[in-house]
């Protein structure tokens, strides 16, 4: 930022340093949607501690490298066996590990949100061109980005070690494409339940422990009583309760009309009329985050 | 307002009956007041409506009722074209710990529209002129209060703005953080051409700091005048003298000489030094001249003569007083 130059003196004259002082501004004001980008491109760095502390680098990569090694390790296992197919589904990746995605938005929603609020840094977005509207969609944005990183990176390993096998590629492109809108469609859901959980609370501690406790709470329930209303033989109901936790929220939308094979008591996973009404409350569900984070900062402005 | 600046010469803000009813209290009052280019501030105690009236200047909060212009931008449709040209240093702390001023500042930049590249450099400059250098890189957690506030500075000036709202800037510095602080606000404008918008519930630092006051006081508009109206009306002089063998109580010597000449002198009573200082109103340039040659005559030392400024803080008594009670108020010095 060369702004005090040594200038070139004529000889004989003595050599001075001139301080040009104040330079004022003149170049392009890009606007919101320019600050919008800049806040999403922020926060998804920030979803992965970069541009940050190192501290805060740690738990979200080694979360993203426990996410991928299973898939790696999957990878070699089906290389070696020559194996006719994955040991997993790319649909059923993501349920198997769905501790690792809740720690990560658990992580991740309050960092995006929380610290914003606790250093009272929000009013200074605000008295800049931005709305509450452009910082609620940048946020949402940012952190749904960074857990599709997370949870389509290893589909991709998997997917990329299947075709090194040599399985079958219009097989294995279909259940890939169709694991991506799964992961799409968990991405918006957890993202958007993580922030409206971590909006409330300028403590990041309490946001983590208070998403950690709705992921695993609501899916704790949620799958014991389809335990029970399995041993009763109800298994029509087992659909019904899976509407009520996210991650078999999603596990319902995939078996549905993703091609895939339920992680239900019994394998039953909902039918096509019942499928209908899990992408309904998903969809739902994620509208509502978005609504519920409007009013949230409509309310906080200076 | 005769200081012309880079912004044209116009009202930078203007209020008309401005109004801001919450269910229980009456923030804004029927304000009224124009703003000029320069540094102005405004002064009101704790509640007296200076936060709201920023809020509402800066497009963020609707008013009840009346209007106002900023830059000549109605604040109830254009806010974000305001937001664009005005820059906002709140009270309160706003500052991340974990990132270093430079981070801070660029991010803040760009969210005000500056592409990357530019965002960069006005920040380096910007922070060079609040007076942070090396530690601009270390995060800001460890920074002090007076750093701090550098900080809060820099980030409403990055994008080069055309007017800053500054919310309490002095507040929790030390008298040295303070006086730099107060300089620096000058600075916005005489060297940087920026109009400032300064609020304080210390009326005393804005005289020395702003061209002009506007006082508030439960949103309502106290007085709005230039800072030299308030403390120049008349100027007092105090003068001090040294005693000689010739004249062993130089004070009354010098008193009563002063008044042989016909000028009225007032033995500042309840001051400290009370006895030997002298307050006499100066009319001109004559004055001096006639202090210095009667001290001289009777070959007297003069320790001091010096402008006794009148206080802001009078705008206080004055509203409810009369014209007349305020002259002798002023005549008894401040």
């Amino acid at each position: 930022m060369a702004v005090e130059h040594p200038v070139a003196s004529p000889p004989g004259d003595q050599t001075r340093i001139h301080n040009i002082g104040y330079r004022t501004y003149d170049g392009p004001r890009l606007g919101r949607s320019y600050a919008r980008r800049s806040l999403y491109s922020q926060s998804l760095r920030g979803a992965y501690g970069l541009g940050r502390s190192v501290k805060s680098k740690v738990l979200p990569m080694l979360l993203f490298v426990v996410m991928c090694v299973p898939a790696a390790i999957m990878v070699a296992v089906a290389v070696a066996t020559k194996a006719n197919d994955l040991p997993v589904e790319y649909t059923r990746y993501a349920i198997i590990m769905q501790a690792v995605i809740s720690l990560y938005v658990a992580s991740q929603a309050p960092q995006s949100v929380s610290r914003d609020l606790r250093f009272k840094t929000v009013p200074l977005y605000f008295s800049r061109p931005i709305e509450t509207a452009d910082y609620v969609r940048a946020k949402y944005a940012a952190l749904a980005s960074a857990m599709f990183i997370l949870t389509a990176a290893p589909l991709l390993v998997l997917y990329v070690g299947a075709l090194l096998a040599k399985l079958d590629f219009a097989d294995q492109t279909k259940g890939f494409a169709q694991g991506l809108v799964s992961v799409a469609l968990l991405s918006l859901l957890f993202a958007g339940l993580g922030l409206v959980i971590a909006a409330v609370t300028p403590r990041r501690g309490f946001g983590i422990a208070a998403v950690i406790a709705v992921l695993t709470i609501s899916y704790g329930a949620v799958s014991t009583l389809q335990a029970i209303a399995e041993v009763q033989n109800s298994s029509g109901s087992i659909a019904w309760i899976g509407l009520f936790s996210p991650i078999t929220l999603i596990d319902g939308v995939q078996s549905a009309f993703l091609g895939a094979t339920s992680a239900f008591p019994g394998g039953v996973g909902p039918t096509n009329g019942e499928g209908v009404v899990y992408v309904l409350v998903a969809l739902g569900l994620i509208a509502a985050c978005y609504g519920l984070l409007m009013r949230r900062y409509r309310k906080v402005g200076l | 307002m005769v200081r012309v600046t880079t912004v044209y010469d116009v009202t930078v803000i203007a209020t008309e009956s401005l109004s801001k009813r919450f269910p229980r209290v009456t923030a804004l009052d029927r304000l009224s007041v124009d703003v000029g280019p320069g540094v102005t501030g405004l002064v009101g105690a704790n509640g007296a409506g200076k936060s709201t009236l920023i809020k509402i200047l800066l497009g963020l909060s609707p008013a009840t009722e009346g209007r106002a212009e900023v830059l000549g931008l109605d604040v109830a449709t254009k806010g974000a074209a305001i937001r664009e040209r005005v820059g906002y240093m709140p009270e309160h702390d706003c500052l991340p710990p974990d990132v270093s001023a430079t981070e801070f500042v660029v991010h803040m930049a760009r969210m005000s529209g500056l592409p990357p590249t530019a965002a960069r450099e006005r920040t380096a400059d910007t922070l060079r002129h609040v007076g942070l250098y090396e530690e601009r890189y270390r995060p800001i957690g460890g920074y002090s209060t007076g750093m701090k506030q550098r900080v809060k500075l820099a980030q409403a000036l990055v994008h080069d703005p055309q007017l800053v709202f500054l919310d309490e800037p002095t507040n929790g510095l030390d008298p040295v953080g303070r006086d730099e602080m107060l300089g620096l606000i000058r600075r916005i404008h005489t060297d940087f051409g920026i109009s400032v918008l300064v609020t304080s519930h210390l009326l005393g630092e804005l005289e020395r700091t702003c061209d002009h006051v506007v006082v508030i006081d439960g949103g309502k508009l106290l007085r709005s005048s230039s800072t030299t109206d308030f403390t120049q009306t008349t100027t007092t002089l105090a003068i001090e003298v040294t005693d000689t063998d010739e004249h062993p109580d130089g004070t009354r010597a010098v008193r009563e000489a002063l008044h042989a000449r016909g000028v009225t002198v007032d033995a500042g009573s309840g001051l400290p030094g009370a006895g030997h200082v002298l307050l006499l109103t100066a009319q001109g340039e004559e004055t001096y001249d006639l202090v210095r040659d009667t001290v001289a005559d009777l070959g007297l030392g003069l320790v001091r003569m010096e402008q006794r400024r009148h206080h802001i803080s009078e705008v206080f008594t004055t509203d409810t007083d009369t014209d007349e009670q305020r002259k002798e108020a002023v005549g008894h010095g401040s």
